[in-house]
């Protein structure tokens, strides 16, 4: 029974304990003095890699999201004889949750998890600790570049992924099932509206990346230096920030549209 | 040159985030940014406002010409107060039009249909719209109709 009690709360004070860990890397990374001359070729090269190199898997997973969204709703909204709505319905679930939701757990699979594995190379070869021995702050030089590229990047993979998926599912309604195009817009103009649902999704994306981003670079930073313990961390990376995108977004979704 | 790609590619990748957040907001929310602030305001008073929200469209002949504002409720007569902003150029409503709640096809939104009148002065900033017709709700039809039954 004590043996239990004990387990229990070392295991507690652990979590707690890397949550205060976590939050002090953030605040060491982010705030400082600014120095743009040095950061700003480190931001640019991390947004090449986070944010460009993403937008292959964003573009045709948004593109096949969109073209299931515009058959499916088709095929059940023609029993109702309202397929001209096909065209809110596709554009009113992309905005609204599949493009934050879906590009956030792709982000943190193929950014989020190389981000990890790459500062714990980084930690394993003692590289961050030369970079101090040297009189450079790893936090500055290595973390809050991925910090920002990240919490950059994914708002705008998120709009991409709307408009890809938006444009996917108007070619497989207008073009190939020959919903009236006129209908297909006119419905989806009337009834998604820029404050209400783009912003909303937009700050949704924004919300996501700057969660998945910091528990990839703290899990990153704070695994055990051994082959295992990066392997680990890469694991815990991309499960602890698929499980946070789908609670952030019940809480996000219940404050924003949910009338609480 | 390695070091130049890079930055093309990331510029164009913010290119692009641009682009789309501007798709989004024109192409596929309808966005215009001339058309919102202008118009007057007109009253109606109805009986029952079934499911008009606000921001629902007021339109003549299937035209939008406006959007409802505001809904209360009148405390002194205790019927729904619907307030209407009219875009500006449209200038030519008469006094005694009507309005009508109207449902978008079966199953659709409701909205407020204008059906013009015949008087030369047109509707001001402030003035109410005297004839009205309430929406339609089911539950009272089936009463009435079943009343209609019962009684024969």
């Amino acid at each position: 029974m004590l043996n239990f009690l004990q387990m229990l709360g070392g295991k507690t004070l652990a979590r707690v304990e890397a949550f205060g860990r976590s939050g002090q890397l953030l605040v060491h990374s982010l705030i400082a003095k600014p120095t743009p001359v040095k950061m700003f070729p480190l931001l640019i090269k991390q947004l090449h890699f986070v944010g460009v190199l993403s937008l292959i898997i964003i573009v045709v997973s948004g593109l096949f999201i969109g073209m299931v969204l515009g058959l499916q709703g088709y095929t059940i909204l023609v029993d109702y004889g309202s397929e001209q709505a096909v065209g809110q319905m596709v554009a009113l679930s992309l905005v609204r949750e599949l493009a934050p939701v879906v590009t956030a757990l792709l982000f943190a699979g193929r950014a989020g998890s190389a981000v990890t594995a790459e500062i714990g190379l980084m930690k394993a070869t003692e590289q961050l600790a030369s970079y101090e021995m040297i009189g450079v702050d790893p936090l500055r030089r290595i973390v809050a570049p991925r910090l920002w590229a990240g919490f950059i990047s994914l708002p705008i993979l998120t709009a991409v992924f709307a408009v890809v998926g938006i444009w996917g599912g108007s070619l497989v309604a207008v073009d190939w099932l020959g919903i009236y195009p006129g209908s297909f817009w006119a419905n989806m103009q009337a009834s998604v509206s820029f404050g209400d649902d783009v912003l909303n999704g937009v700050i949704k994306s924004l919300v996501f990346g700057f969660v998945v981003i910091w528990i990839a670079v703290f899990q990153g930073y704070d695994c055990v230096p051994t082959s295992d313990g990066i392997s680990q961390a890469t694991t815990r990376t991309v499960v602890y920030a698929s499980l946070a995108v789908l609670g952030l977004d019940f809480v996000l979704t219940a404050m924003m549209f949910g009338e609480i | 040159m390695r070091n130049s790609t890079i930055e093309i590619g990331v510029g164009a990748f913010m290119l692009a985030g641009v682009i789309a957040l501007l798709v989004l907001a024109i192409n596929v929310s309808g966005l215009s940014l001339s058309q919102q602030s202008g118009g007057y305001k007109v009253y109606a008073r109805f009986d029952n406002i079934g499911g008009l929200t606000g921001r629902a469209k007021v339109s003549l002949s299937g035209v939008t010409i406006g959007e409802v504002s505001a809904i209360r409720i009148d405390p002194k007569r205790l019927m729904a107060e619907v307030e209407m902003q009219i875009y500006d150029g449209v200038n030519y409503l008469s006094v005694d039009s009507s309005a009508q709640i109207l449902t978008a096809g079966l199953l659709g939104e409701q909205y407020i249909g204008i059906t013009p009148g015949f008087e030369s002065d047109v509707l001001k900033e402030g003035s109410f719209i005297q004839d009205t017709q309430s929406a339609l709700v089911l539950e009272d039809l089936v009463g009435k109709f079943l009343f209609d039954k019962v009684s024969k």
